[in-house]
C-alpha cells in the first residue's frame, strides 16, 4: 500500500508541476497577475508530494518489500540498514527520484526565499523549474518507475546492492552531486525568466548569483566525493579516470565556474549580459547532457546505469526541447538586452573574460574527449581517448588560468593603471619563483619542468591571496583585525576558492610526480620498502561480514624503528551476487597516503600485493573543501539578503 | 538580424550535437572492440579443469569453429546463460570454457550440478590469460575461427537473441 501511495504522489507531483509551469506563464503573458501567485504554493506542494514519495521508497527498502522490482534488484535481507536506505539512489529509477526530489527542494527554497526578486520574475523562475520537473517526472513515470511491482511472482530475497556502492562515500556522493547538478537549474530558470521579461541587468545578476554559487559549491563537493570514493573503493589507486561519467560532472563544473565569474562582471559592471545568460543555459544543458550520457547507454563507462535505448530517446528528446527552446529564445531575445558600456584592455573585466575563455576551452576539450568515441562511431572507427589527451590540454590551461588569476584580482574594474599593476606583480613573481624552487628542492629533489612550474604557480596564487587580503584589510586604516572584519563575505569566498584551486593543483602535482608504486609477490614474513616505509606481510586470514565473507591480509608498516600502522586490505565475496571486491586499506596523514591492495593468491602462501605511496593526495579533497566553503561563504554575503534596494556599484 | 547572427551559433552547434547523440542511441555497447580481432588467440597453456594433468593449448581450436566462453562460479550472469550454452552444445556447437579466477572445487561442482557444455575447460586461476585476452569480467564469449584466430568478442549474456543477432552472422558465413 505504501508503495502505491508513493506512486500516487509522483503523479500528484506531475500534476502540480504542470500547474506550476503553465498558469504563471499564462498569467504573465495575458496580464492576469493573480495567476502568478499559483507558482509558490504549487512548488511547495510538489516538494511535499515528492517527499512522501521518497519516504514511501525508503519504507519499501526498510521493510524488505521485494515485490517492488527496484527493491528486489538493489537490496537484500542481509543488507545493513544504512545501505538499505542509501540503496534508494543505488540504481537508475531511485536515483531519478532523488534527482526530482532535489529539484523540488530547490523549488521549495526558491519559493520561500524570494528576497527582493519581483513577483513576476519570481513566478517565471518557478514556472521554468516546474517545466524541468515535468520532464523528469514524466521520464520516471513512463520509463523508469521505482514503484513498479513484479506481481504475482516476486523473489523471496533481493539480488543485493552492487557491492561497489555499499560504502559511506556512496551514501553522500550522489545527493551532493545531484544537489549541484540540479542547482544549476535555478540559474537556468533565472536566465530564462530574465530573457522572457527582458531584464538581465546588474540586479538580475545579483538575484541569480547566490543560487548559482551554492549550486557550484555543492557540485565541487560532489565531484570531490566521487573522486575520493573511486580512489579508495575501486582499488586501482587512481583518483580521476576521465571516464565519460566523470567528464559528465566536470563539464557543468567548468562551465559553472565560468558562470560565477561572468555573473560577477554582470553584477558589478552590467557587462557580458548575453554571455552570462548563455553560460547559464550551457551549464544546465551540460547537466542534462550528463544525465543523457549516463542513462542512455550511448557510452560505455564503469558507472553507466542502464542500457535502454527507450530511456535514452526520452532524455534526448527532453534535452532537445529544453536546450533547443532556450537557445532559440536566447537568439531571439538577446539583441534586446544589448548594453553599451566599454572597458579598457587592461582591466579586471578583460581578465575575467580571459578566465571565461580558458574555462570554456577546458569544457570544450572535455566535451570533445567524451564525444570522440561517438564521433568515431559515426565515422566507423573506434577511438578511445585516454588521459594523455586531457593532460595535454589541461596542464597548460590550468597554468595560464593561474597566471592570469592574480593580475585579474589586482586590477580595477573598467580601467587599470598598468604601472601600478606591474609594481604589485614585480615583487610577487620573483618571490614566487624562489619559494617554488625551494619547495621543490626540499620536498622532491627533482621534478620535470611542469612540476616546478606548477609549484611556482601554487606559491604565486597563495601569496597573492594573502597579500591582497593584507592590503585590503589595512586599507581601512583601522588595524588589521578590524579591517579584515570589514571586508565582504563574497571577498572571503573568492580568497578561499582561489586558495582551494592552488591546494588542488599542489596535490595533483605531488601525486603525479612523486607517487611510488610496487607490485609484489609476498610470502608471510616478507618485507618490502617504499619511500622509507617498511611493509611487512604478516599473512592472510578470514573474516565474516554481515553480507560478505572476506580474505583479510595483515600488513604492518614501520618507518625505521617506529611502527606506523597495521593495514588490513580485504578481498570480499558478496554472498547474494557472488561478486568479488577488492577493499584497499589506506593510512592517511596530511602529507601522504599509504595504500595497500590485496591481489590474487599466487601459490600456497604467496599473494600478489600492490603498495602505493601517494604524497599530497589528501590535498585534493582539502582543496575541494575550500572551494565548497568559499562558495557557501560567498553566497551568504549580506548584500544578497539586505532589504535595501540599491543599484550600487561597489567594487572590492 | 545580420549583426546578431552570432546569437544563433550556439543553437546551430547544439543541433549538430543532438544529431550526433541521436546516432549513438541504440548502439550495442555489449559488442566491445577487441584488439585481437583477426589475430591469433594468445598463446594458451593452461591446465584442464576436468582432466587432471592434461594441458589445454591453442591446437584445440585448429580446424573447427569454436566458442571460447569465459566463466566462473562466482559470476551470476554465467548461471543465467548456462542453460543456453547447454542448448548450443546439444546443437553441436564446439564450446571451450575458460574458468576465470575461480575456486576449482566450486567450478567443478558448478559443472556437476548444471551440466557441462564444454569440450574442454582451461583453468585461469590467476586471471593472467584473461589479461592476455583483454577480459573485463565474466561472462565474455569469443568466436575463434578454424585458423585459431579471434573473430569476435561479446561481453554479457549469450542467449537466443544475442546468438541469433550477433553470433550467427559471423558464425554461419564460413561454416564448414
Amino acid at each position: 500500500m505504501v508503495a502505491e501511495l508513493g506512486h500516487f504522489c509522483l503523479w500528484l507531483a506531475l500534476a502540480l508541476a504542470v500547474l506550476q509551469s503553465t498558469l504563471p506563464v499564462y498569467g504573465y503573458a495575458s496580464g492576469k497577475t493573480w495567476l502568478l501567485a499559483v507558482a509558490r504554493p504549487t512548488a511547495i506542494l510538489q516538494w511535499l508530494a515528492l517527499t512522501i514519495g521518497m519516504f514511501a521508497l525508503a519504507w519499501a527498502f526498510y521493510s524488505h518489500d521485494f515485490s517492488l522490482s527496484y527493491v528486489a534488484g538493489h537490496s537484500n535481507s542481509k543488507l545493513p540498514l544504512g545501505y538499505r536506505l542509501s540503496a534508494i539512489w543505488g540504481g537508475h529509477e531511485g536515483s531519478l527520484l532523488l534527482w526530482v526530489w532535489i529539484l523540488s527542494f530547490w523549488g521549495l527554497l526558491v519559493s520561500l526565499l524570494r528576497g527582493r526578486v519581483p513577483t513576476d520574475i519570481h513566478a517565471l523562475v518557478l514556472a521554468v523549474m516546474g517545466m524541468i520537473g515535468i520532464g523528469f517526472l514524466a521520464f520516471m513515470l513512463f520509463t523508469s518507475n521505482p514503484f513498479d511491482r513484479s506481481l504475482p511472482w516476486f523473489p523471496l530475497d533481493g539480488g543485493d546492492l552492487n557491492p561497489l556502492l555499499q560504502d559511506f562515500g556512496l551514501i553522500i556522493h550522489p545527493p551532493m552531486l545531484y544537489t549541484g547538478y540540479v542547482g544549476f537549474s535555478v540559474a537556468f530558470a533565472f536566465a530564462i525568466a530574465g530573457l522572457i521579461a527582458g531584464r538581465l541587468d546588474p540586479l538580475w545578476a545579483r538575484w541569480a548569483r547566490p543560487w548559482t554559487t551554492v549550486a557550484w559549491a555543492f557540485l565541487s563537493l560532489g565531484i570531490a566525493l566521487g573522486s575520493w570514493w573511486a580512489y579508495y573503493e575501486l582499488g586501482w589507486g587512481g583518483w580521476w579516470f576521465w571516464d565519460p561519467v566523470e567528464n559528465a560532472s566536470l563539464m557543468p563544473w567548468l562551465c559553472g565556474t565560468a558562470l560565477i565569474h561572468s555573473l560577477a562582471v554582470t553584477e558589478k559592471r552590467g557587462l557580458f549580459r548575453a554571455w552570462t545568460v548563455l553560460l547559464a543555459i550551457m551549464a544546465f544543458s551540460l547537466c542534462l547532457l550528463g544525465t543523457f550520457l549516463v542513462r542512455s547507454g550511448v557510452l560505455t563507462s564503469v558507472h553507466s546505469f542502464a542500457n535502454d535505448p527507450a530511456r535514452g530517446a526520452f532524455v534526448l528528446a527532453f534535452l532537445v526541447i529544453v536546450v533547443g527552446a532556450s537557445l532559440s529564445l536566447f537568439a531571439i531575445r538577446a539583441p534586446v538586452l544589448r548594453h553599451r558600456s566599454g572597458f579598457e584592455f587592461l582591466s579586471r573585466d578583460s581578465f575575467l573574460l580571459g578566465n571565461n575563455l580558458i574555462l570554456l576551452s577546458a569544457t570544450f576539450v572535455v566535451l570533445m574527449g567524451t564525444l570522440f568515441p561517438l564521433i568515431g562511431e559515426a565515422l566507423d572507427i573506434k577511438i578511445s581517448v585516454r588521459s594523455p589527451y586531457f593532460n595535454a590540454f589541461f596542464v597548460p590551461l590550468t597554468m595560464v588560468l593561474m597566471l592570469l588569476l592574480v593580475p585579474g584580482m589586482f586590477s580595477n574594474w573598467k580601467k587599470q593603471d598598468g604601472r601600478l599593476l606591474m609594481k604589485r606583480l614585480l615583487w610577487l613573481a620573483p618571490v614566487s619563483v624562489v619559494l617554488g624552487l625551494l619547495l621543490v628542492f626540499f620536498s622532491a629533489g627533482e621534478m620535470p619542468f611542469v612540476g616546478i612550474l606548477s609549484a611556482v604557480m601554487v606559491v604565486y596564487v597563495i601569496l597573492a591571496q594573502v597579500s591582497d587580503w593584507l592590503q585590503k584589510s589595512l586599507a581601512f586604516r583601522s588595524g588589521l583585525w578590524r579591517g579584515a572584519r570589514r571586508l565582504q563575505r563574497s571577498y572571503y569566498g573568492m580568497l578561499l576558492g582561489h586558495i582551494g584551486l592552488a591546494i588542488i593543483v599542489a596535490g595533483v602535482t605531488q601525486v603525479s610526480f612523486r607517487e611510488m608504486e610496487r607490485d609484489l609477490r609476498m610470502l608471510p614474513g616478507d618485507v618490502a620498502e617504499i619511500a622509507g616505509y617498511d611493509f611487512t606481510f604478516v599473512g592472510v586470514g578470514e573474516r565474516v561480514g554481515p553480507n560478505f565473507t572476506a580474505l583479510r591480509g595483515t600488513i604492518q608498516i614501520s618507518s625505521g624503528e617506529r611502527a606506523v600502522t597495521t593495514l588490513y586490505p580485504e578481498k570480499r565475496t558478496y554472498l547474494a551476487g557472488g561478486q568479488l571486491m577488492t577493499e584497499a586499506a589506506i593510512h592517511s596523514n596530511l602529507w601522504r597516503d599509504l595504500y595497500v591492495a590485496l591481489g590474487e593468491p599466487i601459490g600456497d602462501e604467496a599473494w600478489a600485493v600492490r603498495i602505493y605511496y601517494k604524497p599530497g593526495i589528501g590535498w585534493l579533497w582539502i582543496g575541494a573543501l575550500f572551494l565548497g566553503l568559499g562558495g557557501f561563504i560567498a553566497a551568504s554575503d549580506r548584500r544578497y539578503r539586505s532589504k535595501k534596494l540599491e543599484e550600487s556599484e561597489v567594487s572590492e | 538580424m545580420n549583426k546578431s547572427g552570432w546569437l544563433f551559433i550556439p543553437l546551430l552547434a547544439f543541433v549538430g550535437l543532438a544529431i550526433l547523440l541521436a546516432s549513438g542511441l541504440g548502439r550495442d555497447t555489449e559488442e566491445l572492440p577487441t584488439a585481437l580481432a583477426g589475430k591469433p588467440l594468445p598463446t594458451l597453456q593452461l591446465p584442464s579443469l576436468m582432466r587432471a594433468g592434461t594441458e589445454v593449448n591453442n591446437e584445440l581450436f585448429l580446424g573447427h569453429w569454436t566458442l571460447l566462453n569465459v566463466w566462473a562460479s562466482w559470476c551470476p550472469t554465467c548461471y543465467v546463460e548456462h542453460p543456453y550454452l547447454m542448448q548450443l552444445a546439444d546443437q553441436g556447437v564446439r564450446l571451450v570454457g575458460l574458468n576465470y579466477k575461480d575456486d576449482l572445487d566450486k567450478a567443478r561442482q558448478y559443472l556437476a550440478k548444471l551440466g557441462n557444455p564444454y569440450l574442454e575447460v582451461a583453468v585461469d586461476e590467476s586471471g593472467s590469460y584473461g589479461i592476455d585476452l583483454g577480459v573485463y569480467g565474466a561472462p565474455e564469449t569469443f568466436i575463434i575461427n578454424p585458423r585459431g584466430e579471434v573473430v569476435f568478442r561479446y561481453v554479457g549474456e549469450v542467449n537466443e537473441r544475442s546468438w541469433q543477432q550477433r553470433f550467427m552472422p559471423l558464425w554461419g558465413e564460413e561454416k564448414q
